[in-house]
């Protein structure tokens, strides 16, 4: 009997979640024995239409990372599905949007804009502009179309299971090739990781939480023996699923927030919004003028970047509105 | 099982607008419903009988009455409930009565949405859950905050039914506003007649601590079971050794040389004082802003006060005392402030010796006020008086757009006692409506009337100084004329304001304020002694200016909630309270400073919080701030309200 098939596969992705699975070091082996790897782009040689050729539902399971940010993305995605029968998404621009989803902050007119005129480095006197049709020698190329908007993978396709982090940490891949392996998967749409969050993992020491103004983990005098949100130094462990053993805050830097929401929280970042502007300044909130309070409230940085680093396409607010 | 439903029509408060029977239809379609029915009046004997035989029958798992306010009878279904052997809590009401019927015409639309209301009432209800409620013992004391006639009232009633009472006064004496005036309307008895009894009878009282010159530092703690931070001042003087003979203040260096807060500036005392002369307790008290020892540190070669007590009273070693005591309930009595006219510049009121505040003036008739009683102002018995009515009330320039409710006849009892002192004055009242209310009010308005006080519509909108005399401005609405009559004395109708501190003792308490400022009753007709917080009462000027019948009035109502709460020896807590999923909280701590109750509990050995049932009031600031959305409130969990809000948005 042949062995069962599965695929890997990157969309919208940086290439760390590909990294995250060759980390699994002699570990993968264990998988080449049990799984046959129909397609692989970043690691062995096959083409769309190896899979094209194969029935629906013959791949067992396809690990797809990546959000979808252009067309040919969204086409993959659509064909993997079609022929898998459990797709799970791998990492967070699959689970949620991802990094690459703050681009739903701007327009797809604005970001080729910068991208091929105004960064510094653009370079680009004439002004050329990516097209999706290309005529060379007399051949035409079509081109995939960047997507007005960036999505995560359930957007388009149903999924099945969720493989959370950016990329997904070790303990979690295992723990979830491990379930595959031994037939033992819970209900389809849980997201493949522990229940509790960071702070849970995290071994700070946490005290009653007051926090008068935000602070830079770069400023001096910042203790690292106690939780860093209780410092000021905003930090989404709270409002984290956990699974990752609090990497990130275990080398003092805050967490990011890439293990996206845990299971009771319908939303991650306003969630950590309403947490956050509740605790800045509630020591003195009586006496606090209203001017104070805007204040404290400024002294949080960038909070689209950091409350919803790695959901917005999949947050309430989605994207900024525009006329596309 | 099942939802079983009920529509009212309230008579034809909801069946005019609202056509019942097709929401009946409608409703009788949703798969969750086991029955569905409708009744002119749902809260009346028969219809709390069909809903108890339908339980009976039908067993449902919970009930949604379709109806009024849930404010008005979710009590009493839940009554419904119980007597029917069903968990008070498996009851949902949707408010078709305020929420539709009454704010709405097109009847049509109006079904439309009753439908809608009910269905999201059945989305909740499918998913509500029994609940049970906790019991705790009650602390057999209670706190009075303030010692008017409020506080004063309420403090006897308490302690006559066998209560031990806290009785704590911000003042060196009890007595409050009453304590200052002569007369009082409309019967003209002897303030000082009736109070000064009650006064004594509170320092007597074996059940009354009273703790005067004291505030009120902190509270915590829940009905039942409050904790009490008093704060003693210090006054200087021993309460043991003193015995009033007041040799003191005759001696004191600074004697008749501060002003007299009692009579609102217009005497003189000294460094050392008793308010006047009946205070309860009768004791003196060493004013720390203004006594030599205590600001320099020196008074001349040694303090006068001090050679001249022969008890040996004077301590200026004394410090201040906090106290911590444990009482069951709280009577909020904290009384009021007046108006201060300097709000108003076109009064001039402090440039202008011969205009005085409606205080002022009570002082100039008390026998024991600046001038003995009689109608003098700076030495000259006036002979022509106005009053100007609605001073800093209904008057939204300076932001209290209410009316005050003592003004208008406390200037009818002024004039009539001008009358009294100099029956040939000539006495004016300048209003813009009199609000005679009360009982025997119109009467006496009347009868000061005939006695030859003239009322004058129209407001007073300037007032000048010209050859030694007051001169009031304005127009008389009534005879459509402009008037500007020079007077001897021009008496302010100062309004009634809260406190100025009555924010922070707001917060202290854990009860709301109206949007003027005066303490938050729990419902304005039904609960008006109530607050918020349970176990916590209002009583007098506190809640709302008010005369003083209805002061007492509700004093000894707020005594008999208090009686009420600890004659029962315990109390049951509605269980509206948050709850924890431990397997979900990552202890973060991040609920527990925000929780205004201090019902968090971090459990270290787990690294879970834990919230306390008794507690928790169910606001559920923690709920919203918790991100990993570990903690949900019992009755109003996530999951029941985004079904209610996805059973409107289906529709
Ligand atoms: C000019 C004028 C004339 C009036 N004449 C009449 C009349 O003739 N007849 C009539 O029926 N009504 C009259 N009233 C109304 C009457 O004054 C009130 O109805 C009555 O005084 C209310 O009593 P109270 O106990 O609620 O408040 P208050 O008399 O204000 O007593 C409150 C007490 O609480 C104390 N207190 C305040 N804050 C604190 C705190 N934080 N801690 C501890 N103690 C505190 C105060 O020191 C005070 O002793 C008149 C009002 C005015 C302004
Ligand atoms: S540092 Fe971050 S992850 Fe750690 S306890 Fe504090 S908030 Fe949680
Ligand atoms: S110490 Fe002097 S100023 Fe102070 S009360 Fe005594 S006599 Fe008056
Ligand atoms: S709901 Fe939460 S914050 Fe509110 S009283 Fe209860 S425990 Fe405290
Ligand atoms: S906020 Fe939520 S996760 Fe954090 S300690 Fe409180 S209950 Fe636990």
């Amino acid at each position: 009997m042949s062995k069962p098939k599965i695929a890997f596969y990157w969309a919208g992705s940086c290439g760390g979640c590909e990294v995250a699975v060759v980390d699994l070091g002699e570990k993968i082996y264990d998988v080449v024995d049990a799984f046959d790897i129909v397609f692989w782009p970043v690691a062995i040689d096959t083409k769309y239409d190896d899979i094209r050729n194969l029935e629906d539902g013959e791949i067992e399971v396809c690990f797809f990372n990546g959000c979808i940010r252009n067309e040919e993305n969204e086409e993959i995605a659509r064909l993997l599905r079609q022929k898998s029968k459990v797709m799970i998404a791998f990492g967070s621009c699959s689970h949620l949007g991802g990094i690459p989803g703050l681009g739903n902050l701007s327009s797809r007119d604005e970001t080729l804009d910068y991208v091929y005129r105004k960064t510094p480095v653009s370079g680009n006197e004439g002004g050329t502009m990516p097209c999706t049709t290309c005529v060379k020698d007399g051949n035409t190329i079509d081109l995939p179309a960047l997507r007005t908007e960036v999505s995560a993978l359930n957007d388009v396709v149903d999924v099945d299971y969720y493989i959370p982090g950016c990329p997904p940490p070790l303990p979690v891949i295992e723990g979830a090739v491990a379930a595959l392996m031994n037939g033992e998967l819970p209900r389809k749409g849980a997201v493949l990781s522990t229940e509790k969050t960071v702070c849970d993992e995290c071994d700070k020491e946490k005290r009653k939480k007051m926090v008068g103004k935000a602070r830079r983990i770069y400023d001096d005098d910042v203790d690292p023996s106690r939780c860093l949100l209780e410092q000021g130094i905003p930090c989404m462990g709270p409002a984290t699923r956990g699974g990752c053993e609090a990497a990130c805050p275990s080398a003092n830097m805050p967490c990011t927030g890439c293990m996206g929401p845990p299971p009771a929280s319908q939303e991650q970042g306003s969630r950590m919004v309403t947490a956050i502007t509740s605790l800045i300044g509630v020591e003195n909130e009586r006496e606090a003028t209203a001017e104070e309070v805007a204040e404290a409230l400024a002294s949080l940085r960038d909070p689209v970047g950091f409350f919803y680093m790695y959901s917005l396409p999949t947050s309430f607010l989605k994207r900024r509105y525009n006329d596309e | 099982m099942g939802v079983a439903v009920y529509i009212c029509h309230c008579g034809v408060n909801i069946a005019k607008t609202v056509d019942v029977k097709k929401v009946v239809e409608e409703i009788e379609k949703m798969p969750e419903v086991t029955i569905c029915r409708d009744y002119q009046y749902m809260c009346s004997d028969p219809g709390q009988e069909l809903v108890k035989k339908d339980i009976n029958k039908y067993q449902p798992s919970s009930v949604v009455i379709a109806a009024c306010s849930p404010r008005m009878h979710y009590p009493t279904f839940q009554g419904t409930l119980k007597e029917a052997k069903m968990n008070p809590y498996c009851l949902e009401m949707a408010n078709i009565r305020e929420q539709c019927s009454w704010v709405h015409e097109d009847k049509e639309r109006a079904t439309e949405k009753a439908i809608s209301l009910v269905k999201s009432a059945v989305a909740k209800a499918a998913l509500l859950e029994p609940l049970i409620e906790n019991e705790v013992p009650v602390t057999p004391a209670a706190l009075v905050i303030g010692g008017g006639i409020a506080g004063i009232q309420s403090a006897l009633d308490i302690a006559e039914a066998g209560y031990k009472v806290y009785l704590v006064e911000r003042e060196p004496s009890i007595g409050g506003h009453m304590a200052q005036f002569d007369k009082t309307f409309p019967t003209l008895d002897c303030a000082a007649c009736i109070l000064t009894p009650k006064m004594v009878d509170v320092a007597r009282h074996p059940n009354i601590e009273l703790r005067a010159y004291s505030e009120v530092e902190d509270i915590s703690g829940y009905i039942g079971n409050f904790k009490v931070k008093i704060r003693k001042k210090p006054r200087y003087v021993s309460e043991e050794h003193c015995v009033a003979c007041g040799d003191c203040a005759t001696e004191c260096r600074l004697a008749d040389r501060i002003p007299n807060e009692f009579d609102h500036n217009l005497s003189k005392r000294s460094a050392i004082y008793v308010p006047f002369p009946q205070a309860v307790p009768l004791k003196y008290t060493i004013d720390p802003d203004r006594c030599l020892m205590i600001t320099r540190g020196k008074c001349g070669k040694s303090p006068k006060c001090v050679d001249a007590c022969s008890a040996n009273a004077i301590d200026f070693e004394q410090k201040e005392e906090v106290e911590e005591v444990e009482v069951g309930t709280i009577v909020v009595a904290t009384g009021y402030s007046e108006f201060d006219p300097a709000q108003k510049p076109e009064l001039h009121f402090n440039d202008l010796g011969n205009v005085l505040t409606g205080l002022q003036f009570e002082r100039i008739f008390a026998p024991n006020g600046p001038t003995s009683g009689e109608l003098v102002i700076n030495g000259k018995v006036p002979k022509k008086i106005a009053f100007a009515s609605c001073t800093g009330s209904r008057d939204k320039r300076v932001g209290n757009p209410y009316c005050s409710r003592v003004c208008c006849m406390y200037i009818a009892k002024q004039a009539h006692l001008v009358k009294e002192h100099i029956p040939d004055a000539d006495v004016s009242v300048y209003y813009c409506d009199v609000r005679a209310f009360g009982k025997g009010y119109e009467e006496f308005y009347e009868r000061v009337q005939k006695e030859g006080v003239h009322y004058r519509r129209g407001l007073i909108s300037e007032v000048y100084e010209e050859d030694g005399r007051v001169h009031v401005r304005g127009e008389d609405s009534l005879m459509a004329e402009p008037f500007d009559e020079g007077v001897d004395l021009l008496v302010l109708g100062t309004g009634i304001i809260p406190n100025a501190d009555s924010n922070e003792m707001g917060q202290l308490l854990h009860i709301s304020n109206s949007s003027d400022g005066f303490y938050l009753e729990a419902h304005p007709k039904l609960r008006p002694v109530d607050t918020v917080t349970d176990g916590i009462f209002l009583a007098g000027c506190a809640q709302g200016p008010k005369d003083i019948p209805d002061t007492v009035a509700q004093a000894g109502a707020a005594a008999a909630h208090v009686i009420d709460v600890l004659s029962k020896g315990k109390i049951t807590i509605e269980p509206y309270n948050a709850v924890v999923d431990t397997d979900l909280c990552g202890g973060c701590r991040i609920c527990e400073s925000l929780c205004p109750f201090d019902a968090h509990h971090f459990n270290e050995e787990k690294g879970v919080m834990e919230i306390n049932d008794t507690l928790c009031k169910g606001c559920g600031v923690c709920g919203a701030a918790c991100p990993a959305g570990a903690i949900s409130l019992n009755h109003f969990r996530d999951t029941q309200i985004f079904a209610q809000i996805g059973a409107v948005l289906n529709d």
